[in-house]
């Protein structure tokens, strides 16, 4: 208990702990909604792969000095178009696709990294460093967050037809290959910022896990983001904390927060868990 | 009316139909038999932009159909679903207001009204909360024709919809097929069951590969298209009790 009250102590005095804070509710709200989408498409190990994908991309914002969101953006965008174009002009499935593309990303991006940084910054990028978020960074974060609330507000339906019955939503003349590629321009946004928190390379576990115990729990998918966000959030909040009192790298306190709510969930879960299942046979 | 001319689908090189021609009548129950593998499914999807063709039109009222794709209501077959979604039966068919919502617009008093006079009228209006993945086959066929009321669309296109359902759905499956009849409505049916032919449809196209026959259900039923599309003996074993009725 002592810990908490050092914790509390600590965000009271440290401007850098509150920004931490402050950017690890933003990140968890964002991961948890388009995340929501990301499982209910089928598309987690598509999300694995942006988040790897958008890391050439940060390494080029670096080296030039422009915003790294410019340049995950356009490589997390050219990943996807790739994998796109990989999958429908070759007899490969799509997951072979997605591993020879973001494979190929990742390597391109963390021998660029190599090349323009210290390894020391390699670390932060690939896992996360929340406490080192600066005052910029937390705007940018601000920023991204109302791109995705708008993006799912505007496009609630036309999202939840294509994730539900794609062709149905084909069929009526909607242009869901447009929408695909929206998402995973939000995709990429979200990578970019949560990057700070989890690093890239356990990105996909703010995407898929909050996400995955939401969607145990409830029937609506409104509900769904609602959950996953909160989950999202009280990880990140719990994670920060460990991150600071036990000086752990904050993406895997984060991380493994998360992964045990949708432990405790999976075994509860009075819709899918699995006590519930089997009082049920 | 609908009206394909000279459609050419390949898949992987092999031609499935080569310069198929059809034309689909308004106030018209029209179904489509053949074996699998015939070309069905992909007719209608080919029909609909699903997937690409390699030669010919298809309009609805001499335009494009694709330029009017709102005007059709497209039921695919069932097992094409994610039935785990988080979704319930009341939301499921509002989808169908989404295609004349169109962008920016959100549902309203009126899609609400729209949505439960359509569960009513396939019966459902008990299970509007229930989670869809929780339903009966026939039960779960009849949200998708509650939500093809929800398009109210010129042209209704169910793919297979009696596969696997009971009987009372398929009857209030029957029953709203006769009443867009009766609006004059074009109606195309992809069907499997070759007993309830002749009860069923008023027009009947026969496809293998292309159209064996097409026309008014009494002409195109019979033994011998039956033995070329299928095959002799089920023909035989089909015919034989008009047949001896006949004697």
């Amino acid at each position: 208990m002592h810990s908490i009250e050092l914790f509390i102590d600590g965000l009271m005095k440290y401007n850098f702990l509150q920004t931490a804070l402050i950017t690890s509710i933003l990140v968890g709200i964002m991961s948890g909604i388009i995340g929501s989408f990301i499982i209910l498409r089928g598309m987690s190990l598509m999300g694995d792969a942006i988040s790897h994908a958008v890391l050439p991309g940060v390494a080029v914002a670096y080296m030039l000095g422009i915003n790294l969101l410019v340049g995950a953006s356009i490589f997390g965008i050219l990943a996807a178009l790739l994998i796109g174009v990989v999958t429908m002009k070759s007899k490969l499935k799509n997951d072979t696709a997605i591993g020879i593309v973001f494979s190929a990303f990742f390597a391109l991006g963390f021998i660029l990294i190599s090349l323009a940084e210290s390894a020391t910054n390699l670390h932060h990028i690939l896992f996360g460093n929340v406490l080192a978020v600066s005052d910029s960074d937390l705007v940018t974060t601000a920023v991204v967050l109302a791109i995705i609330l708008l993006f799912v507000v505007i496009f609630y339906k036309e999202l939840l037809i294509t994730s539900f019955d794609n062709t149905f939503a084909k069929a009526y003349g909607l242009k869901t290959q447009v929408l695909h590629y929206a998402l995973m321009l939000m995709l990429t946004l979200v990578t970019v910022t949560a990057l700070q928190t989890v690093g890239i390379i356990l990105i996909v576990a703010m995407l898929i896990t909050p996400a995955a115990t939401a969607f145990l729990l409830t029937n609506r998918l409104s509900h769904m983001m609602v959950l996953a966000a909160t989950f999202s959030v009280i990880s990140s909040v719990i994670g920060l904390y460990f991150s600071f009192t036990f000086n752990w790298a904050s993406g895997p306190a984060i991380v493994l927060t998360a992964a045990m709510f949708f432990l405790v969930t999976f075994i509860f879960s009075p819709k899918q868990g699995i006590i519930f299942k089997q009082k049920e046979n | 009316m609908i009206n394909i001319r000279d459609m050419t689908v390949t898949y992987g090189g092999n031609p499935i139909f080569t310069n198929l021609s059809i034309q689909f009548e308004p106030g018209k129950i029209t179904g489509i038999i053949g074996p699998n593998g015939a070309g069905k499914s992909t007719m209608i999807k080919a029909m609909l932009g699903l997937i690409s063709k390699q030669t010919g039109e298809v309009t609805l009222d001499d335009k494009p159909v694709t330029k009017q794709l709102k005007r059709v209501a497209y039921v695919e077959q069932r097992a094409a679903l994610d039935l785990s979604f988080p979704i319930n039966v009341f939301d499921t068919v509002m989808t169908g207001t989404y295609p004349n919502l169109g962008l920016f617009r959100v549902p309203g008093a009126k899609e609400n009204e729209a949505v439960t006079k359509a569960l009513s009228d396939v019966k459902l209006s008990e299970f509007t909360k229930r989670q869809i993945g929780a339903l009966s086959g026939g039960q779960l066929q009849r949200v998708f024709v509650a939500r093809a009321i929800v398009q109210n669309a010129d042209v209704i296109i169910l793919d297979e919809p009696f596969v696997g359902i009971d009987m009372k759905s398929e009857v209030e499956i029957i029953a709203i097929l006769k009443r867009w009849q009766a609006a004059g409505k074009t109606i195309i049916v992809v069907h499997h069951d070759l007993n309830k032919v002749t009860t069923y449809f008023d027009n009947l196209v026969i496809i293998k590969r292309g159209i064996v026959a097409a026309g008014p259900t009494a002409d195109v039923f019979t033994k011998e298209n039956i033995a070329n599309a299928f095959s002799g003996d089920l023909s035989t074993i089909l015919f034989a009790d008009k047949e001896s009725e006949n004697a």
